[in-house]
């Protein structure tokens, strides 16, 4: 690992032991060491409110590296008394030039650091970040991608959804969004016909309502893109057990199976 | 310091056995794997020691259970800052497997890897004189296999991902070579009370 500013180099497996079973994730890109420990100011430039729950902080850090799609970053708070408090986040926004990024949270009830930002924050307010961290999760955009995220879960596969858009990629993509209801749907506006949500609690009328199920699977993995999916599961403890337990009772390879558990 | 317009935090609790930056979860213990949980019965787990020992071995559950039992009761600490106190596992003293296989002098580190591929690496002092172990057993009952069931390594005072999950064996080697999230920018030791979290920390 280097530690230049160039922080995402194509990934290359150090000629190192190799178990006789195969890793399902092997790490997509090499993660900085400089940029990883390097603590930098993010400004708080914009809120914007997603549902009753969620919100999305854009931050300026204008020595930012660049990060993949689908890594997240270390955030920390620092009170007068030197206490910190410091949490992971998925980067929602997709890599670009603009000295931006973007997070979205939950309000955890009685959450230490979201409870902060979506109660005290506003734009011009300091905070601490280092990243991008981990590569597993990470999306270049080179293989075909199936997303499948409940909640703030999405946050990461957005970041993949959006730089599809932005490049304009012909590699296949599709999204599968869990969420309560059509209100608690973060990002709602912004998808399109690779998308398709699954209501858990309420939905609109004509739209089925209960959990993800292999029925929500077949059709996309019947598509069988060339070279086959890489599939990216997001969100609670809970959620990824049960989604990765469909993929591969579905058939998808637990070797093309990253799980990205928000704990 | 920067300190963060009105951030107070939660009240300071005086914890001596909070090493820096990490909170206690209470009785939450958050899974990050980044992998499918294995449908991994007992009867189908093996174990095995090999590369810089005198007699490497491989044990089935049964010889596993026929070494000498031992607990930790005791704290874990998480890289993603969470740390869980006063937890209780059952299992047998990775000094038990080693003083089987007999490490050769040369040997200084370790590959652990798991059945599911997943790797990590330790120093193999790390591993020995009663701070490392292969545990079957969480709060008295069978470890869950999202929890690393039917049998997870055990380093307790190293970062969490160091004690690997669905454990498949240990390579002895005379140098370190970096595993799954140490090739993603993580700390080669992981110390927490030094907080080396990430190469370079
Ligand atoms: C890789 C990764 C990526 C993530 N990405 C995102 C993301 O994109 N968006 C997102 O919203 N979240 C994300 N998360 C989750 C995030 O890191 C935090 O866990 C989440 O925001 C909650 O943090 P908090 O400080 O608000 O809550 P915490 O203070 O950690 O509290 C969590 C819960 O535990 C209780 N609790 C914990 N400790 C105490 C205590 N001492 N006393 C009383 N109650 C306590 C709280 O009441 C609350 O219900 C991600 C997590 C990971 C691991």
């Amino acid at each position: 690992m280097t530690e230049t500013s160039t922080s995402q180099t194509a990934f290359a497996p150090p000629t190192a032991f190799t178990p006789p079973t195969r890793f399902a994730v092997p790490g997509r890109i090499a993660v900085s060491s400089g940029t990883a420990t390097v603590w930098q100011t993010a400004t708080l430039t914009e809120i914007r409110r997603e549902t009753p729950h969620a919100a999305t902080f854009r931050l300026a850090v204008p020595a930012w590296a660049g990060h993949l799609p689908g890594q997240h970053l270390m955030l920390r708070l620092t009170a007068q008394d030197g206490y910190t408090a410091q949490r992971h986040y998925s980067i929602a926004s997709a890599p670009d030039d603009s000295g931006h990024i973007e997070l979205t949270l939950d309000h955890v009830a009685g959450g230490e650091v979201s409870g902060w930002f979506h109660t005290v924050a506003e734009p011009g307010d300091e905070v601490e970040v280092r990243g991008p961290l981990s590569g597993f999760f990470a999306w270049p955009g080179d293989r075909p991608a199936l997303l499948i995220g409940a909640g703030s879960g999405v946050v990461p596969l957005m970041s993949m959804v959006r730089h599809h858009r932005a490049r304009g990629l012909a590699v296949p993509l599709r999204l599968l969004v869990s969420a309560r209801g059509p209100e608690e749907l973060i990002y709602a506006r912004e998808y399109g016909t690779e998308t398709t949500p699954v209501f858990t609690r309420s939905a609109p009328a004509g739209v089925p309502v209960g959990r993800l199920t292999a029925a929500h699977l077949a059709p996309l993995l019947a598509e069988r893109p060339t070279g086959g999916w890489e599939a990216y599961v997001c969100g609670s403890n809970g959620f990824a057990e049960h989604a990765s337990r469909l993929l591969v009772e579905a058939g998808q390879p637990v070797d093309r199976i990253r799980i990205e558990r928000f704990g | 310091m920067n300190v963060t317009r009105g951030f107070t935090g939660r009240p300071r609790v005086d914890n001596p056995g909070l090493p820096p930056g990490q909170y206690d979860a209470g009785d939450d213990w958050p899974v990050l794997s980044a992998e499918v949980t294995p449908d991994l019965a007992p009867a189908d787990w093996t174990f095995r020691i090999d590369g810089l020992v005198e007699r490497p071995r491989t044990w089935d559950w049964e010889q596993a259970h026929a070494l000498p039992a031992s607990a930790y009761e005791g704290d874990i600490h998480c890289v993603t800052s969470w740390s869980k106190f006063g937890v209780r596992f059952g299992g047998v003293s990775l000094d038990a497997f080693l003083d089987e296989v007999r490490p050769q002098a040369a040997a200084t580190h370790v590959v652990a890897y798991s059945h599911t591929g997943y790797t990590t690496n330790l120093p193999l002092a790390d591993l020995t004189g009663g701070r490392a172990w292969i545990a079957f057993a969480y709060d008295g009952a069978p470890l869950a296999p999202e929890h690393g069931g039917p049998a997870r390594l055990l380093v307790p005072h190293l970062y969490f991902w160091k004690s690997a999950k669905w454990i498949a064996g240990l390579r002895l080697l005379d140098h370190d070579e970096p595993g799954f999230w140490e090739q993603n920018g993580y700390h080669a030791r992981g110390n927490p009370w030094e907080e080396q979290r990430y190469s370079g920390d």
